[in-house]
């Protein structure tokens, strides 16, 4: 009985994926597109042989710029998530300041970033996917703080426990689960980041800058395989969170029933 | 012999945009060493306040509170506590949880010998076997009993329980009550109980505070005197009916329901 949920579990999504790539193709045979125009799936396993040096070099810039950027939005999220859950003045100060920096779309500031910081293109890529990700990071974490019952910090304060203590014995492992949830989307928004500097900047590097030079020849093949070849990146680093979230904050999860 | 827990004339408010709330109005209660009060009282007429002077984690605005002769200043690691909200830390085992005291207050106790007195708290409350176990996989009660070892754990001279059986069913409250005996016989402390139900304060107590409305004063004292262990049928005896009544009828006062010249103190 197991045996046939597993088969299941794995053959229902697989034909799923077949049933979709057979339909893209099928649109791309009757509509009678040329590759200049829309590529099909069968046009991408060459388009990668071609570049596949291209897309080892390229995908690890994107990668890495990626996942430091990530890293700084966690690091500053939890600080500034801390500042304003554990202080209320804090809190009233900065989140109209923190709502309209995220109100502002990232697209806009590229421009302005590459201008400031010209020809420096890991450091601004860098900074654009750490500006867009660290801000649900920051709200997750300050409002899993603000929201602890009285009654936790009253069990060890009633003992004598520190304003530390409580932080690391109670607070911040019941935020967790909430930290998570806000990491997963932080890092797709990091991918945008990157993504966006990478092709808006003139000789730039990366996925992105693969995918431009796809553009400005009109291969779509290629602007395709990037596609894939990003979505792959996402979704290792998506399930390395989740894997991430099992160890750290696995606890949240209930049994089933 | 002197009193373990000494509250004298305390008076507090609580700031608000409104100008001052005062909850508290002249209290006065005294409990004796390994003595057991339970704290009775309209809603919202600051008893929850009382516990939190008790275990120094407020000071009043007048008055003083002593604990063993000495002035509460601050908190102190001979209190344990149990709130109506077990907060269990859901990422620990019980027997983790029911640890976590240990982990704050200097203990004489080695790791093993901390380890095997969680062990025997739980097997004291009924929950041995469930050691490893989450909280998520516990129910309400056995949730409460988990707690009550946690409080316990450090062996405070101070059990402060703050309506700890106040979100469980009918029988699983009657059940933790005769674990409350049991937990009292082998583990004394001096226990301060609020409470809503006129029935658990008298059967748990060996007196009982009435506090008035807001702001709460002392209004009456009940002492429930035993003639050895208590069981459940005693609540069903002329004596409690009794106990009972005036109890309610003190709370009605406390309403301003009922006239105020048969209060006494």
């Amino acid at each position: 009985m197991t045996g046939w949920k597993t088969v299941r579990g794995i053959a229902v999504p697989l034909i799923a994926v077949v049933i979709f790539l057979a339909f893209w193709e099928w649109l791309v045979w009757f509509n009678g597109w040329p590759k200049f125009k829309m590529a099909a799936p069968s046009d991408l396993p060459p388009a990668f042989e071609r570049h596949w040096n291209l897309f080892l070099t390229m995908g690890w810039q994107t990668l890495w710029r990626t996942v430091l950027g990530l890293l700084l939005a966690v690091l500053f999220g939890t600080l500034l998530g801390m500042i304003m859950g554990f202080s209320r003045l804090m809190r009233d100060a900065l989140y109209p300041l923190l709502v309209g920096f995220n109100a502002i779309p990232k697209a806009t500031v590229v421009p302005i970033v590459a201008l400031m910081f010209v020809g420096q293109h890991d450091f601004n890529t860098v900074l654009l996917a750490f500006m867009i990700s660290f801000f649900p990071i920051a709200v997750s974490v300050s409002i899993g703080l603000s929201t602890l019952e009285p009654e936790y910090r009253d069990i060890l304060r009633s003992l004598g426990a520190s304003q530390a203590t409580i932080f690391w014995k109670i607070a911040l492992p019941k935020t967790l689960p909430e930290f998570f949830g806000a990491l997963k989307v932080a890092v797709t928004l990091a991918f945008i980041g990157t993504n966006l500097m990478e092709i808006v900047s003139p000789h730039g590097r990366g996925l992105g800058a693969l995918f431009d030079s796809g553009r400005t020849n009109s291969d779509f093949p290629l602007m395709f395989a990037v596609l894939i070849a990003l979505a792959f990146l996402g979704i290792v680093l998506y399930y390395i969170v989740v894997a991430l979230e099992k160890i750290f904050a696995g606890w949240a999860e209930r049994a089933p029933g | 012999m002197q009193n373990l827990i000494e509250i004298k004339g305390v008076r507090h408010a609580y700031r608000t945009d409104a100008g001052p709330l005062p909850v508290l109005d002249g209290l006065e209660i005294s409990v004796a060493e390994g003595g057991f009060v339970a704290v009775v009282g309209p809603s919202g007429c600051g008893k929850s306040t009382l516990t939190r002077l008790i275990a120094g984690l407020m000071k009043p605005d007048e008055g003083e509170v002593w604990l063993h002769g000495e002035r509460v200043k601050g908190p102190r690691s001979t209190v344990g506590m149990a709130f109506q909200n077990p907060v269990l830390l859901e990422w620990r085992s019980i027997l983790k949880n029911v640890l976590l005291p240990l982990e704050i207050v200097p203990s004489k106790l080695s790791k093993r010998q901390a380890e095997e007195r969680a062990r025997f708290l739980l097997s004291l409350v009924g929950l041995e076997g469930f050691e490893d176990k989450r909280p998520s996989e516990l129910s309400g009660g056995m949730r409460q009993r988990a707690s009550l070892c946690r409080a316990l754990i450090h062996q405070p001279d101070v059990l402060i329980l703050d309506e700890p059986f106040g979100a469980l069913d009918a029988f699983t409250r009657e059940d933790l009550w005769q674990t409350m005996h049991r937990v009292k016989e082998r583990e004394p402390f001096t226990g301060v109980l609020i409470t809503h139900d006129l029935r658990e304060s008298i059967f748990l107590a060996d007196q009982v505070v009435v506090l008035s409305g807001r702001p709460a004063r002392t209004q009456y004292v009940l002492d429930i005197p035993s003639e050895g262990p208590r069981t459940l049928e005693d609540l069903y005896t002329p004596v409690a009916a009794e106990q009972l009544n005036i109890l309610r009828h003190q709370i009605q006062i406390a309403q301003g329901r009922a006239p105020a010249e048969e209060a006494r103190i």
